[in-house]
């Protein structure tokens, strides 16, 4: 705003001014919320595709298995108490590193992981359930898409994980030093949208697929 | 998880076998050879002038946003030559190929050049040439030093050529895709292409595909954040606009792409399925989806042509651009748009009458915006000082055949008229009336019109006359007959024909795409001939066309750093406006300069990734699964360097602004 | 962006250097607290819709819980990604919005698109019709 300011107020002035003398750097990583929350949205627009994909194939059971024979709703209940309890718990991580408290932050962190892990484990774990009952990807294109779609989900989460992971080693050999601060909000905001994408899985995948 | 039934992998080398490289193939094995001789002759040259450390340390590390851009220039210009072989191959086939004649190429060779013309020319010349200009010109024009994530920019380049690279890979080791240059299924499927082919489609999309996702991010932080002060969203440059609406474009389509690619794969490689015709599988969904990106890519090559015409009519009618508010809102409206007419695409798809005039209604809208710009620069050139330089040539040249490419667009638009046209050659004729009439020629503007910028001296302008009235002609001669062929019913990708009264448009056609080569050779010939000649054609001011936007106020080629001094803005014709009210050049007080330092790990992680794609394609798993390894390995790797910056000393700015007063006194 | 919240960060405000800082990006602990809280509530009741089966008819509940899976979209949104119209000056909420349009319209698009081919081209599709 006050550039913008100095700008009309030289046009008022008899001799404009066309440059600035003083150094007005960009400082380093101002762009960088900005390009991860655009990135955000572009991940947001393959989730789209796999959702529209979804909504289209997923009623083609082929004779096969419908969402009424497969899911198991208190194990997705379970897994989106896990996802909520990792978003608060990275909640809790971010608050101690604005207070500047790097063991804090640590140790939110792994608790925000444990969870992470979990939500994992249990969806390996329907996956392999329902693989082993015949209801693979390949049974039909209902399975082919929920397959897809939770999956590539559970992709992103195996993703945060690693990068997760990764911080933890880099605050820990660094601190809370600004350039990592900034990559902590980046994750805090990939983890939270990842959780923003299941409320339309646990909706429109299982919920729904029950209903229907 | 892999139906290896069907397919022998051995352990080391999947299903690459000997029989694998096309040998047998005269054509492509002259081809190799060629290729074979003269990247040995690059090589040894190369080594002989010892450049080798010079491109890695100057070029391919660097971050920098103009060289960056000139190389993705170059990758442009090389991928152009490969689709235009491509072209003329088919125009030959087509024009021999009647009367119980077979022609010169086989269907199995023919198949795959009509794939790889499409697929080359849009990911690999196109985009490129589109990306590279907007590289290239927007940091200058809105007064920024660089781009937002230089270091990404340098990798996003680097991704876009390991796709280029896995497409040349696949005309000599396996084979292209047979398909179109949109492989749809059911014929992309695993069941009717269990070849290589749509593998390596898929793969050299895919990795391109992240570079351009990347770069779109990039250029829009850039443009979102990095504006000089003064340079409020109203006042940006007209075709800083266009960008700005073809990377939000690219980042919100390229997605979609990536994904539907996936599902592919995910149906060739695990046998799910989501485009078969078995098991509910619904090969339409496929298309439905690659169009949702496909239409928006349409505007994504266009739109950022659109204001290199801007820029082009008002610097050389001397006069400010007619309607600048009503072009912005125009640009703004057919972003939004763009997202609404995918449906034209398949008509005669099936989706009935309801769905079919929605959707050619709002093509039809879209047209409207595209027209009012059209009238922008009319009205821009009316009572201008017109002077006709080379970009002005082209610009005229395009208006001319562009608005009959819109027009036969908009006869495509009325569903009844596409059932009969739908996959015709009259189609083919209007969409390269559109991309050659408009996104080529545009390019073609804006390469005469920066080159001076990028290089210090003009372009000789008579070889550029030669090569202007070459390619115009050519491309009139050679399409005008396909629009009357897709009348009388011809559909496109034939090989051979029955019917000899056909032959002679054909052969018409194929006389335009000699001319068109001429055009091309006269291209390169300029190029040659005008770095022999740079003495004479140097640009000492940095102006050389009394230009209007930012940066024209840099020396030609601009200082690594762009702008000793970020400027300060106060009308939309920046430089123009400085011009006008006696700006002096500031002649001391320089400061370091804080710039981003090169990196190598661009080149690594797309090198890495190339052999990934490449494994993939060939179900060399271990290669797969090492290479996977590897990149996530570099990638974070990369995250732990933390010094990614230096400093410009302030003696060295000042020893490089000095040589510039040096320069512009000796012009007085 | 509670105003406490907001508050907070105007505190925090000086150890930003430049323009261009991520504004007003934090919450607090009462701010994801309640965010917590909501989103639990939010989700335990479209669960419990389903489960139990005997409190709407379907189409009711379809609609229910599509309702609440939209009202925890904008409680994540606003309590987790911190989302409000000044940050990044605007650009972000832009870009949601932007985002949010090409989801709809891919989604309603392709549906309506291919619902019209399956009852044009494949009156058989319907699955109950299957053997």
């Amino acid at each position: 705003m006050s550039i913008t300011l100095t700008a009309e107020r030289s046009r008022t002035q008899q001799a404009p001014v066309f440059h600035v003398v003083e150094e007005h750097a960009h400082p380093e990583g101002s762009s960088t919320m900005l390009g991860f929350w655009i990135y955000l949205m572009s991940d947001c627009l393959i989730f789209a595709v796999l959702f529209a994909t979804y909504g289209v194939l997923g009623g083609n059971y082929a004779a096969g298995p419908s969402p009424k024979d497969l899911f198991d709703l208190p194990l997705v209940a379970l897994n989106t108490a896990m996802l909520l309890f990792s978003s608060i718990t990275y909640g809790f991580a971010m608050l101690a590193m604005e207070k500047g408290r790097v063991s804090q932050t640590q140790l939110w962190l792994a608790v925000t992981g444990l969870f992470g892990a979990a939500f994992l484990a249990i969806e390996l774990y329907e996956f392999a359930h329902l693989i082993h009952i015949g209801a693979t990807p390949q049974r039909s294109a209902f399975l082919s898409s929920f397959f897809t779609l939770v999956g590539t989900h559970g992709l992103h989460v195996t993703f945060g994980l690693v990068w997760l992971v990764t911080l933890m080693v880099q605050v820990n050999k660094r601190g809370l030093i600004p350039a990592n601060r900034r990559r902590l909000m980046c994750l805090s905001l990939f983890w939270h949208f990842l959780d923003v994408i299941w409320i339309g899985v646990f909706t429109f995948v299982y919920l729904m697929g029950m209903l229907r | 998880m892999i139906d290896t039934s069907t397919v022998a992998t051995h352990p080391l080398f999947g299903r690459l076998t000997l029989e694998s490289f096309p040998y047998h193939e005269p054509i492509v094995v002259a081809t190799f050879v060629a290729v074979v001789l003269g990247g040995i002759a690059l090589v040894a040259a190369l080594s002989y002038f010892r450049l080798w450390g010079y491109l890695w340390k100057e070029w391919f590390t660097t971050v920098d946003h103009k060289r960056i851009g000139i190389m993705y220039m170059v990758l442009g210009l090389i991928m152009l030559l490969r689709g235009f072989a491509d072209a003329i191959m088919m125009r030959l086939q087509q024009a021999i190929a009647f009367g119980g004649s077979e022609g010169y190429l086989n269907a199995h060779h023919y198949d795959q050049i009509f794939t790889a013309h499409g697929v080359i020319m849009i990911f690999f010349v196109a985009m490129p040439f589109v990306t590279g200009l907007m590289n290239y010109v927007v940091p200058l024009q809105i007064g920024a030093r660089d781009v937002s994530f230089p270091f990404l920019n340098n990798f996003s380049f680097w991704m876009t050529v390991g796709g280029a690279v896995l497409i040349m890979v696949s005309l000599f080791v396996g084979e292209f895709a047979r398909t179109g240059w949109l492989a749809y299924p059911p014929l992309s499927n695993i069941a009717y292409s269990p070849e290589t082919g749509v593998d390596y489609y898929i793969w050299a999309l895919q990795i391109a595909g992240v570079g351009t996702t990347l770069s779109g991010i990039n250029l829009i932080c850039t443009i979102v954040k990095m504006r000089a002060p003064g340079m409020t969203m109203m006042k940006m440059p007209v075709f800083t606009w266009t960008s700005l609406c073809t990377n939000v474009l690219i980042v919100a389509s390229f997605p979609i792409l990536t994904a539907t690619l996936v599902l592919l794969s995910l149906d060739r490689y695990v046998g799910t399925n989501f485009f078969t015709n078995d098991l509910g599988g619904s090969p339409m969904m496929y298309v439905n989806l690659i169009w949702i990106w496909g239409h928006p890519e349409v505007y994504i090559l266009i739109l950022p042509v659109f204001g290199i015409f801007s820029e082009v009519t008002s610097t050389f009618s001397g006069k400010k651009l007619f309607g600048y508010t009503s072009m912005v809102y125009a640009t703004v409206v057919i972003t939004i748009l763009s997202y609404l007419v995918w449906l034209h695409h398949f008509f005669t798809m099936g989706s009935g009458a309801s769905v079919n005039s929605f959707f050619g209604i709002t093509t039809m809208i879209i047209s409207i915006p595209t027209g009012a710009k059209i009238f922008n620069w009319l009205f821009t050139m009316y009572r201008g000082r017109i002077r006709f330089e080379l970009p002005m040539m082209w610009t005229v040249a395009f208006m001319l055949t562009f608005v009959v490419g819109g027009m036969t667009g908009v006869l495509l638009a009325v569903p009844p008229a596409d059932f009969v046209l739908h996959n015709s050659l009259f189609l083919i004729a209007h969409f390269h009336n559109v991309i050659i009439g408009g996104v080529l020629f545009g390019l073609f503007a804006g390469i005469y019109y920066w080159w001076p910028k990028a290089f210090g001296f003009r372009l000789d302008p008579f070889w550029g006359k030669v090569s202007f009235w070459c390619w115009v002609v050519g491309f009139w001669v050679a399409f005008m007959p396909l629009y009357v062929l897709g009348l009388m019913g011809v559909t496109r990708r034939l090989r051979v024909f029955e019917d000899p009264s056909l032959q002679i448009w054909f052969q018409i056609a194929a006389v335009g795409a000699v001319l068109i080569a001429a055009g091309i050779g006269a291209f390169l010939l300029q190029i040659a001939v005008s770095v022999w000649k740079r003495r004479e054609l140097v640009d000492r001011t940095g102006d050389p066309w009394d230009g209007r936007t930012l940066e024209w106020a840099t020396s030609s080629p601009p200082p690594d750093y762009n702008f000793a001094f970020t400027p300060m803005i106060h009308d939309n014709d920046a430089w123009w406006d400085m011009k006008k009210r006696g700006y002096k050049r500031p002649l001391g007080g320089y400061k370091a300069i804080h710039m981003p330092s090169n990196s190598g790990t661009g080149v690594i992680l797309a090198g890495i990734s190339v052999v990934l794609g490449f494994a993939l394609v060939w179900y060399i798993w271990w290669l797969a699964a090492v290479s996977f390894v590897a990149l996530l390995a570099a990638a974070i790797h990369h995250t732990f360097n933390y010094h990614r910056d230096f400093h410009i000393p302030a003696d060295v700015v000042v020893r490089t602004e000095n040589e510039r007063t040096r320069l512009l006194s000796g012009q007085v | 962006m509670t105003p406490h919240a907001e508050h907070h960060a105007g505190h925090h405000g000086a150890d930003h250097h430049g323009h261009g800082e991520h504004e007003g990006a934090h919450g607090t602990l009462g701010s994801y607290l309640i965010g917590f809280v909501l989103s639990v509530i939010l989700t335990v009741i479209p669960f419990w819709l389903v489960m139990d089966g005997t409190i709407l008819d379907k189409n009711m509940t379809a609609l229910a819980i599509m309702a609440l899976a939209a009202v925890q979209v904008v409680v994540h949104m606003i309590f987790f990604l911190h989302m409000n119209g000044r940050a990044e000056g605007g650009w972000t909420m832009l870009s949601l919005i932007f985002t949010i349009i090409v989801v709809v319209i891919m989604l309603a698009g392709s549906l309506w698109v291919m619902y019209h081919l399956n009852t044009n081209m494949m009156p058989i599709h319907d699955p109950s019709q299957l053997p």
